[in-house]
């Protein structure tokens, strides 16, 4: 389906029509402007109690016109798309320019995206029912079968495709299909009073039936009961400072949170980020390289092209501990005078694109996760946890474990009690001592908050050892 | 208009199969304007509208919604809600509510401001430029901002069923925001302050909200971990308020139901200390939380969900009303997925204790103003978040405090509650004074 075709369908809009509204927009010193159309499908199915109970679909769609002159953003929205309203968009947005009668004539050129990184066949959202419906009561049984003590379990699946085009000022249009799916197992044990949850899931811009292959469903299930087992008998989490190990894949949400945010392109520009005008300055132990890339296919946070029709990349932030690079969109990238660099992303038609992360990962090193957990005399093993949050400005970060062990002499010892870690963003990556050769991306369910926008993003990470950091246990 | 609309769509639901059902439409026009160091930075005009359909056919249900108010995307809409009931198990205890349960005339609440709306934009860029603009002139180490933010809002909510209920109301809502940037000796510190409101009039001045945004930030220059210890904790009002929350999620019926809350079991019984009274009001005049009915047409009243310290009321729509063998708290909400459980004006109530003598009690201790991340967890009551504030020493604030954590269990910190303030101002959805804590862990260096 092309997405061009799709919308001068849908809504009667030609690429000539776009170009008047474009045109509007431009009318008035503005820098740039573009006109973003978008439409998606959301499906969510839920099972509780051994039965599917909750199933709904959700249509969205709509348009924003934005222009921009200087810093200045125009950004005027509606879900009634036609062209009266979107000239009155267009008129609204461009209202933040100064009064100057400039003509606006744009040409724009309908292109394609420079990578194809998730067409599917058969798009998740289109996928029959039945054996959607047939999965989540097999994830439940499953559970249950696995161990006595489960008494509850909660399983959801979510697909989504949208389909977005956008017109640039610039002269270029592009447009994308995005699907995605995702399914999370969520699993209550019991046993003697106690309560204890465990939750695992995945997923990606990858078709149905990436659950049914390579036994992933099983696993999902698998772990979450796991999980939640094993914390009936974890013990309070220490408090203070201490060695901690992360373990490999989604513990990458250290990465997220304690630099990725500092370095996105608005923060920097503005001064705010605790890592304004520190590139090129060593931030991280030389163990450590970071990187932000859009481009790796069927991945949750990957791009053919941001929701400004700009290329998404592979983009180094830190290399062997230097702060490399930003994170980019237009606006900020031409006032900073940096590349763009594909980042530019927003929730929907109903908010002004900012720079965003893709999947944000460390490349591997050279230790054995074994050798790694071995050089800690008393610390603490994280391998899963749930939420974290950043102030960008003091640099503070949290991320709340929710698997955990304590390290003695060397080896796993006993599970803890979920446990919030704190530190510094500037500071964490100084102190990582050793990096292994295990590097794995998370399975695919990762949900990223700024400013009241929320998009899907990827993390990954090897195994790491990281000397000093605050752990917010009880047990003093 | 938007009420016929709904109740065709209830009618040819009806005529596609569904035994029952109900609509919600939510109509909004919004209007916001940044500036930042003084600059108009983005100014944004929305028009959405969103239609959610719930059917049921026996006693399965499914949902579904669309922003496309065409024809054609209601004919679809229908029949995405229909064929889905039509998988989905069935449940006995699905369904609407009693229609004699329904609300009978829906109740002004005084939740519109036409003239406040009547601003144009140069207007309100002009509010949001003083807000910032007071910020910065509080102190030179002020010296960055991440903006000054007016916003303004019209919402109109349509509910129907197709035991042929209907009812419309519609709700003004403003705000201003700050978030100015402090620095000194190489450190920088941002915080923000607020006003939201119902009336334009009812705002907190821009200047107010300016300077307090900016002493928010100053204070927080200089901040340092301390050791781990065990000592009292006393929270802001702010951050109390989210313990309140905290404790209006582990009460809300779905998390009930399935098992993933620590108060399940746990009604009627004690739960915090005698000193914790927390009420649930979707009545207040004017409030920020209040509506005249809920997501299934029920009457929003007043609810004491703690009242002296023992669990008196969960948060409950029908079906998980009916899945505690409980009857309907009225607190439905509408969600993307069809219908769960909110609050409205969520408070915990006013104690005698001024906020200085709460922390004149005190001989070492940590004032805590700001909470983040997502350490707790529901079905323990487990808690553990990083906290920003100031250390207490010998019954007064002595120099702040970063990159520290608190932790304990929900429950236990309930129960230790030993101090609540008397500075109760209701300025948010879910409001609190200033709560003492006995004991809880700092975890520091």
């Amino acid at each position: 389906m092309l997405p061009e075709r799709f919308f001068s369908d849908r809504f009667a809009l030609s690429p000539s029509l776009l170009d008047q509204v474009l045109g509007t927009a431009l009318r008035g010193r503005v820098d740039d402007a573009d006109i973003y159309l978008e439409y998606r499908i959301n499906e969510e199915l839920l099972l509780e109690e051994g039965a599917v109970k909750k199933a709904s679909r959700h249509v969205g769609q709509g348009a924003g016109v934005r222009a921009q002159s200087g810093a200045r953003t125009g950004y005027a929205h509606t879900d009634d798309v036609s062209l009266p309203n979107l000239d009155e968009a267009a008129r609204a947005a461009r209202a933040i320019a100064e009064r100057s009668a400039t003509s606006g004539i744009v040409a724009v050129k309908p292109g394609h995206p420079p990578h194809n990184l998730y067409e599917l066949d058969v798009p998740p959202v289109a996928a029959d029912l039945g054996p959607k419906l047939d999965l989540l009561r097999r994830v439940d049984a499953e559970a249950r079968a696995a161990d006595p003590r489960v008494t509850q379990v909660i399983a959801t699946l979510a697909s989504e495709e949208v389909i977005m085009y956008i017109a640039t000022a610039a002269g270029f249009a592009v447009g994308d299909v995005r699907p995605l799916t995702r399914l999370n197992v969520t699993v209550i044990a019991e046993e003697g009073g106690k309560r204890e949850l465990g939750t695992y899931g995945g997923g990606g811009r990858v078709p149905f039936d990436f659950f049914l292959e390579s036994a992933r469903w099983q696993h999902f299930t698998a772990e979450a009961v796991r999980q939640a087992v094993l914390k009936l008998r974890a013990v309070e989490a220490p408090a203070g400072t201490m060695t901690v190990v992360l373990g490999p894949g989604w513990p990458g949400i250290l990465l997220h949170e304690a630099v990725g945010h500092g370095l996105e392109g608005d923060f920097n520009r503005k001064g705010v980020s605790a890592f304004s005008g520190r590139l090129g300055e060593k931030v991280a132990s030389e163990l450590v390289t970071v990187v932000d890339d859009g481009t790796i296919p069927n991945r949750r946070g990957s791009l053919n092209v941001d929701d400004e029709g700009t290329p998404t990349g592979r983009n180094v932030l830190i290399e062997n501990g230097v702060l490399r690079g930003y994170m980019q969109d237009r606006l900020n990238s031409r006032l900073m005078g940096m590349p763009a660099t594909g980042n530019g992303r927003r929730e929907s038609y109903a908010y002004p694109p900012m720079p965003r992360m893709t999947n944000t990962f460390m490349l591997a090193g050279p230790d054995a996760p074994e050798d790694i957990m071995r050089s800690v005399k008393r610390g603490l093993y994280a391998v899963a946890f749930g939420g974290g949050q950043v102030d960008i400005t003091s640099g503070k970060f949290v991320f709340s474990a929710s698997e955990a062990y304590l390290i003695e002499d060397g080896r796993i010892g006993a599970p803890v009690k979920g446990a919030t870690l704190i530190g510094n963003g500037p500071d964490a990556l100084t102190r990582v001592s050793r990096v292994g050769h295990d590097l794995q991306l998370d399975e695919g369910i990762g949900t990223c908050g700024k400013d009241g926008q929320s998009v899907p993003v990827g993390v990954g990470l090897p195994t790491i050892r990281i000397d000093g950091v605050t752990v917010g246990g009880t047990q003093v | 208009m938007a009420v016929d609309l709904l109740l065709d769509v209830l009618k040819r639901a009806g005529a596609k199969g569904a035994t029952e059902a109900d609509g919600y439409l939510i109509e909004e026009r919004s209007f916001s304007a940044r500036v930042r160091l003084g600059q108009v930075e983005t100014v944004t005009h929305s028009r959405d509208q969103r239609l959610s359909l719930r059917v049921f056919v026996g006693r399965a249900t499914a949902a579904a919604s669309t922003s496309d108010l065409s024809r054609e995307s209601l004919e679809r809409l229908i029949d995405d809600a229909t064929s889905l009931a039509r998988i989905t198990a069935e449940d006995p205890l699905a369904g609407l509510p009693d229609p004699a349960t329904l609300i009978g005339a829906v109740p002004d609440l005084d939740l519109v401001d036409r003239r406040g709306h009547a601003l144009d934009a140069e207007e309100k860029i002009a509010l949001a430029r003083r807000a910032e603009e007071a910020a910065l002139a509080v102190d030179p180490r002020i010296t960055n901002s991440e903006g000054g933010e007016f916003f303004d809002r019209q919402s109109v909510y349509t509910y129907a069923t197709s035991h042929g209920f209907s009812g419309s109301y519609e709700a003004s809502t403003f705000g201003l925001t700050v978030t100015p940037v402090a620095s000194a000796n190489g450190e920088m510190q941002r915080d923000a302050w607020y006003s939201t409101t119902r009336k334009r009039i009812s705002l907190e001045s821009p200047e107010e909200v300016g300077r307090t945004a900016a002493r928010r930030a100053l204070r927080r220059l200089g901040a340092r971990q301390v050791k781990t210890v065990e000592v009292p904790v006393i929270f802001d009002p702010e951050t109390a308020a989210g313990l309140v929350g905290a404790v209006a999620s582990a009460a809300s019926g779905p998390a009930l139901y399935r098992g993933t809350s620590f108060l399940r079991d746990r009604l009627g019984r004690r739960m915090a200390s005698t000193m914790v009274t927390i009420v649930d009001d979707g009545t207040l005049p004017a409030g920020l939380g209040s509506k005249p009915f809920d997501g299934e047409g029920l009457s929003v009243g007043r609810l004491t969900v703690v009242g002296a310290g023992v669990l008196e009321s969960y948060l409950l729509d029908t079906y998980s009303a009916r899945k505690l063998g409980l009857t309907s708290t009225h607190r439905a909400a509408r969600t993307g997925s069809g219908v769960g459980v909110a609050t409205t004006n969520l408070v915990l109530q006013r104690g005698d204790a001024s906020p200085e003598d709460l922390i004149r009690s005190v001989r070492s201790g940590f004032y805590v103003t700001e909470l983040i991340g997502f350490g707790v967890s529901f079905v323990t009551g487990d808690y553990s978040r990083g906290a920003v504030g100031h250390w207490i020493e010998n019954g007064e604030l002595t120099y702040p405090v970063e990159e520290v954590t608190i932790a304990g269990n929900l429950l236990e910190m309930l129960d230790a509650v030993d101090g609540v303030g008397n500075d109760l101002v209701l300025r948010d959805v879910t409001s609190a004074p200033t709560v003492k804590i006995a004991r809880m862990v700092v975890a520091g260096n």
